[in-house]
């Protein structure tokens, strides 16, 4: 369309980390097509997102929200639910489902 | 609703994420440029109200063709790309 | 396990056991959902597939209206996002992807893989298709336009592909079993 032809390039525009359409510093990277089971942990922290929007207390919006505001060297770095687990607990004490006060008291007596 | 089938709309060149806190689902690749409405998807609370638990009205979602090749000026003549966009990011093209 | 993984560990067991103690849910119901989840599957979409390549009334549903087609074959829809079908022809190729986030028809395929959750496909399946798909193996005729589908608001979406030559007399239980996850994404075709 002819209108478009003097828009900006797409990557010179004010995207937040997470819109990754079409971001150049990906272009050349192979995608690791193998199978990558998943782990109790990660089967775990689903669940528990899943049953946090069965319960009304976090939905999947608020996940999504919370995984984009982890700094970018989270984003990139951690595995796909360490992100949830920590966008989860953000949110949860956020919302103040749980307090810090109790979050560290609970770390503190796990075994 | 304001957008039939075959309406040509352009997506807002709104970046509200240079304004604070945001939950935006409209891809930066597409903000500014023109498409055409493929079919009304349903109505749907804002994903930019719920990620905040905030009170979400019910907005139009369409579906919405682009071409491809111009978004990045590469790709192959006759590919496009089709996606989820609320009304709200719309306007008449 | 890393020492973040395993700081994540425990945050995980501790925002947990805080729930429980909470009675917002038990180690019961977390078990159970994660039985329930498992239990999705890309066969189950396959069986869409093939009832399809077999039923075009079942074809016409399916693209009309999948959250429908799904629950025709026994597949739990309650509470899942609306499904979309994209239909494969000789000229049309789809590709989905979430470029957001990992957005997926897991209702009806099962748990996203690593490969379409990873910064790479998101960033390459809208800007170069045609060079993601040759790392899944997959070269596409020129005379073939490839839409992708990026799935950004409240609908999920699968493909149903193309049958391939040399199936002809199969019945559903044979098609459905060469029909793979890839296949319903779009990053690969079946074959027979």
């Amino acid at each position: 369309m002819d209108e478009d032809a003097n828009l900006p390039p797409p990557e010179s525009r004010p995207r937040a980390t997470h819109d990754l359409g079409g971001v150049s510093r990906f272009l050349c990277e192979p995608v690791d097509t193998t199978p990558h089971a998943l782990t109790e942990f990660d089967r775990e922290v689903d669940a528990l997102r899943q049953i946090l929007g069965m319960r009304g207390i976090m939905g999947v919006d608020e996940l999504r929200r919370g995984v984009e505001a982890l700094p970018e060297e989270e984003y990139f770095g951690l595995s796909y639910y360490q992100r949830w687990i920590r966008a989860i607990s953000a949110t949860l004490l956020r919302k103040s489902v749980i307090t810090e006060a109790e979050l560290r008291t609970a770390i503190s007596e796990l075994s | 609703m304001t957008f039939a089938a075959g309406a040509r709309v352009r997506v807002r060149d709104d970046w509200p994420e240079t304004r604070g806190p945001c939950h935006i689902r409209t891809p930066h690749y597409l903000r500014g440029r023109t498409g055409v409405v493929v079919r009304h998807l349903g109505d749907f609370p804002n994903p930019e109200d719920l990620a905040f638990a905030r009170p979400a009205e019910r907005r139009p979602l369409y579906h919405v063709r682009f071409a491809q090749p111009p978004i990045w000026h590469e790709g192959h003549e006759g590919d496009d790309v089709q996606v989820e966009i609320f009304e709200h990011w719309l306007e008449d093209a | 396990m890393s020492a973040m993984q395993d700081a994540d560990a425990r945050l995980l067991r501790a925002v947990t056991a805080l729930l429980t103690q909470k009675g917002v849910t038990s180690a019961d119901e977390i078990a159970e959902r994660m039985r329930l989840t498992d239990a999705a599957s890309p066969g189950q979409g396959a069986r869409m597939v093939a009832r399809a390549w077999l039923d075009p009334e079942y074809r016409a549903l399916m693209l009309a209206d999948g959250t429908r087609a799904a629950e025709a074959l026994g597949i739990p829809m309650r509470g899942a996002p609306p499904l979309g079908v994209l239909e494969n022809t000789a000229d049309l190729h789809h590709l989905v992807v979430c470029t957001l986030c990992s957005c997926y028809p897991r209702a009806v395929l099962g748990y996203p893989p690593f490969w379409f959750k990873s910064a790479a496909y998101r960033a390459r399946a809208v800007r170069d298709p045609r060079g993601l798909l040759a790392d899944f193996g997959t070269h596409l005729a020129d005379s073939v336009r490839v839409r992708v589908v990026d799935s950004t608001a409240d609908y999920r979406w699968m493909v149903l592909p193309l049958r391939p030559a040399g199936t002809e007399g199969w019945d559903e239980a044979r098609l459905a079993a060469i029909v793979r996850e890839g296949d319903m994404i779009g990053t690969t075709q079946v074959a027979p």
